[in-house]
């Protein structure tokens, strides 16, 4: 058995095609992946890697072309259909609920428990099992109580627990600190040393280069190259991906910093269970500097961007704006004392998707003339205002009058900060600017923002990608609970450093350990 | 019988039909299901259980007629909302305006000639409290067991109906389905037919709600014999936390503040009825907004986080 199964590909996708509105999701692509490999799907965003991987795990349904698993055709309905085959999918949002225990969500949806289920058997079979792969997570404790990264060991042990042969990894290492990659990269080797195999859907390089045999790249629906990974490098990766030569690195003017524009001085703030989100911090940053926020989620970035912008209460401590207080001052009056803000939710708090481009990009200069008049709104002159914003940010829409919610991620992003930097006086805000944003469209974002410091500007920028910050900011700052742990200029800084201070390990300590 | 005692029987007799719909709309509302059909389907479900004990003197035909009419507005809710994508909000609303409406015309129409047609003001078969003899004398427990049989339904129905939530998997998997549709349909959950199932379960319940009072507690069909009960129910879930070991406190506030003011209206007091009658409501509405005021302050627990959102499997 074990012979023939070397010859066939234990997955097998033949012309598989997808289309959503308006879009090619999936055009014609082949895939197929060994017993015992890792294959890597790179690609941009919107290159087609999820709806692919969604299509193996039963989420959609291709439009045509087929499946065949260890050599025969199959019709995967629904994810069901995917787990009886063995397949299992760590989705890039967590299919975790919540308000439920690990317990509950490991055997969520098997139909092989039995109706009455013992939970003190699941239980231990999911401590057996961390303890197998390393990576132990308290069965009993509840989804919301975990890190991201003890939320992703749920996931894994979710579908290990199963049985899955096949694991479908989607951007797995997103929202995880370097060191818990590593631990991925740990268990995905022990899985494959078993004879699983894993597809892993990523968009950075380095990645593919640390945790494949093997790698698709995919762009607008097609593969555009397959290689095996001894046979190439991040740089020719890249180029594949996107399709032309990727600068890495940023142009940016000598580091030259004036006045300071933004002060912290012990800031404690609540998040919104009332639990200290901001603890005692302080921070201050220069005109014509950019200072880069490092951290994972939740510990504080959001809350640290939202006092600056008069969204939430400051509980003790001061905020100072160019030398004058602004702690606790409405939004609207922050706003006048020249400070933009790019914010993390796009949709939600950046832009009102079922408004026109033109009225997004309006959205902060309706109170004065040329754009209003009195009371009233004055529509050309909006229209024309857009216009000459969208050719000088580039845009990409149908027209200034189409509603925001209709653009790509990074076109929505692009009208935000078009919108930002018009009005930025002397400091713009910027969190997690290119997340989620492809290649091109992450380039423009952080030239954008060194223009911006280059013309005098202090820029925030709150990031969880360590080699965004080391490659656009001056300072970088770890926040770790709501602290400030670490502040250092980026020139020579060592992101292994950084990685433990984000996961709240000193790394001077670690050393005097070893 | 003490006084204690009796307010106790009154209480449960004015909270079982509450009981019925509670749980059933529980388990629809776990489910993602928003019905604001209730009122419509009790109405209809005591005028059709009414009408066919009335004509075939079968009691059982009775329940099975109520349980197939309430399945079947049910299954009209489900299918604008699940299939359709429609909002529940609208189409519950019109369930429940074309129930009470229907249930009225059939109140007026369905009744014997001699009767001038209406089925009001008609005795028909009914569910007695069943004798147990001495036992009815003990107090307290004597008004737990001098009951009817819908009464003695709910004894089994809490327990089984909580049961059946926390501790077995395909209560898991409702629970899963409230809070995540996608996340259960990832794990291979069949969202819809589920979505389907606990809708119509909870229609039947709750014309069984209805059934009650037509069939038991006031026997007899009259215009609005709910009284409001289905709006009462929407809020009698929240109170209980969408769980259905508590249906019964909420029924027995509600059913309680109806027996102490019958009590008072009885023993002549000052107190002018109409607000007596309105006691019951008003202190549902207090109840209520003392729970959602403590629901804000403890983040972790609150509605099924689906709660009337229809889900769409390929939505990107």
């Amino acid at each position: 058995m074990e012979d023939t199964a070397n010859e066939v590909p234990l997955v097998e996708m033949r012309g598989i095609c997808k289309s959503f509105p308006g879009v090619r999701a999936s055009d014609e692509v082949d895939l197929r992946l060994e017993r015992g490999e890792v294959l890597a799907l790179l690609g941009e965003n919107g290159a087609g890697k999820s709806t692919l991987m969604n299509i193996l795990s039963g989420l959609y349904r291709q439009d045509s072309g087929d499946v065949f698993i260890r050599g025969e055709k199959v019709d995967i309905r629904s994810p069901r259909d995917a787990a009886d085959l063995g397949i299992g999918m760590v989705h890039q949002n967590f299919m975790l609920i919540d308000t439920m225990t690990v317990a509950e969500n490991v055997v969520l949806g098997m139909p092989s428990l039995p109706f009455v289920p013992d939970m003190a058997v699941v239980k231990r079979s999911i401590l057996e099992l961390g303890e197998r792969y390393n990576m132990t997570v308290d069965p009993d404790a509840y989804i919301w109580q975990l890190s991201v990264g003890e939320q992703q060991r749920v996931e894994i042990l979710k579908q290990l627990y199963r049985n899955a042969e096949i694991l479908v990894l989607d951007e797995p290492t997103a929202v995880l600190t370097p060191q818990e990659s590593h631990e991925l990269n740990d268990v995905v080797k022990r899985m494959q040393a078993e004879g699983k195999s894993a597809v892993f859907i990523t968009h950075k390089m380095d990645e593919v280069m640390a945790f494949a045999d093997r790698v698709m790249v995919l762009r607008k629906g097609r593969v555009v190259a397959e290689k095996t990974t001894r046979d190439t490098d991040p740089k020719d990766l890249a180029r594949v991906m996107v399709g032309r030569e990727v600068l890495f690195h940023i142009e940016k003017g000598p580091f030259e910093p004036g006045a300071v524009v933004l002060e912290l001085k012990d800031v404690c703030a609540d998040d919104e269970r009332g639990l200290p989100a901001l603890r005692e911090l302080s921070l201050s940053l220069r005109a014509g500097e950019i200072l880069g926020i490092a951290g994972v989620a939740g510990n504080g970035q959001r809350e640290l961007s939202e006092v600056i912008t008069g969204l939430r209460p400051v509980k003790s401590g001061g905020i100072s704006i160019n030398c004058v207080d602004s702690t606790n001052k409405t939004p609207l009056q922050i706003i006048r004392s020249g400070v933009s803000h790019i914010p993390s939710d796009r949709m939600a708090v950046g832009a009102v998707g079922d408004m026109s481009v033109a009225n997004n990009l309006a959205m902060k200069d309706y109170r004065a003339a040329p754009i209003s008049k009195g009371i009233m709104l004055l529509p050309r002159r909006i229209l024309e205002f857009a216009r000459k914003m969208i050719s000088a940010f580039n845009i990409a829409t149908p027209s200034p009058e189409t509603r925001v919610k209709f653009l790509s991620g990074g076109n929505i992003q692009k009208t935000i900060l078009a919108r930002e930097i018009e009005s930025c006086g002397s400091l713009l805000i910027a969190v997690y600017p290119s997340r989620g944003l492809d290649i091109g469209a992450t380039e423009s974002v952080r030239n954008e923002l060194v223009a911006q410091r280059d013309a005098g500007k202090a820029v925030l920028l709150v990031s969880e990608d360590i080699d965004e910050i080391l490659s656009v900011a001056d300072t970088v700052a770890v926040m770790y609970d709501g602290r400030a742990v670490g502040v250092m200029p980026t020139a020579g800084a060592d992101p292994e450093e950084i990685g433990l201070l984000m996961a709240g390990i000193d790394p001077s300590e670690k050393e005097t350990r070893l | 019988m003490g006084l204690i005692t009796s307010l106790i029987a009154i209480t449960l007799r004015a909270g079982t039909s509450l009981v019925y719909a509670t749980i059933g709309e529980t388990y629809a509302e776990r489910a993602g299901i928003l019905n604001l059909g209730l009122e419509g389907i009790m109405l209809m479900g005591a005028v059709s259980s009414f009408a066919t004990a009335y004509y075939t003197g079968s009691l059982g035909l009775a329940i099975v007629v109520a349980l197939g009419v309430g399945g079947l507005m049910a299954l009209i809710h489900a299918f604008l909302s699940i299939t359709m994508k429609a909002n529940q909000v609208v189409s519950g609303l019109s369930i429940t305006l074309f129930g009470t409406g229907f249930a009225s015309f059939l109140g007026q129409r369905l009744g014997p000639e001699s009767n001038g047609r209406y089925l009001i003001g008609l005795t028909g078969p009914r569910f007695a409290p069943i004798d147990v003899g001495a036992l009815g004398k003990v107090p307290i427990l004597g008004a737990i067991l001098g009951q009817d049989l819908f009464t003695y339904g709910i004894y089994l129905l809490i327990p089984l109906a909580w049961f059946y939530l926390y501790r077995t998997k395909n209560g898991l998997w409702l629970r899963a389905i409230g809070e995540n549709p996608r996340t259960a349909d990832a794990m291979g959950v069949a969202v819809d037919r589920a979505k389907y199932g606990y809708t119509v379960f909870g229609g039947m319940l709750t014309a069984l709600g209805g059934a009650h009072l037509a069939l038991a507690y006031t026997p007899g069909w009259s215009e609005n014999i709910t009284g409001g009960r289905g709006w009462i129910v929407i809020a009698l879930v929240i109170f209980s936390m969408w769980n259905p070991g508590r249906a019964i406190t909420g029924a027995l506030i509600f059913g309680g503040i109806n027996a102490v003011q019958f009590r008072l209206q009885a023993s002549g007091t000052n107190v002018p009825a109409a607000f007596l009658n309105m006691l019951p409501y008003l202190a549902t509405i207090v109840v209520l907004v003392a729970i959602t005021w403590w629901e804000a302050l403890s983040k972790r627990v609150g509605s099924p986080a689906s709660l009337g959102q229809p889900y769409v499997r390929e939505d990107k």
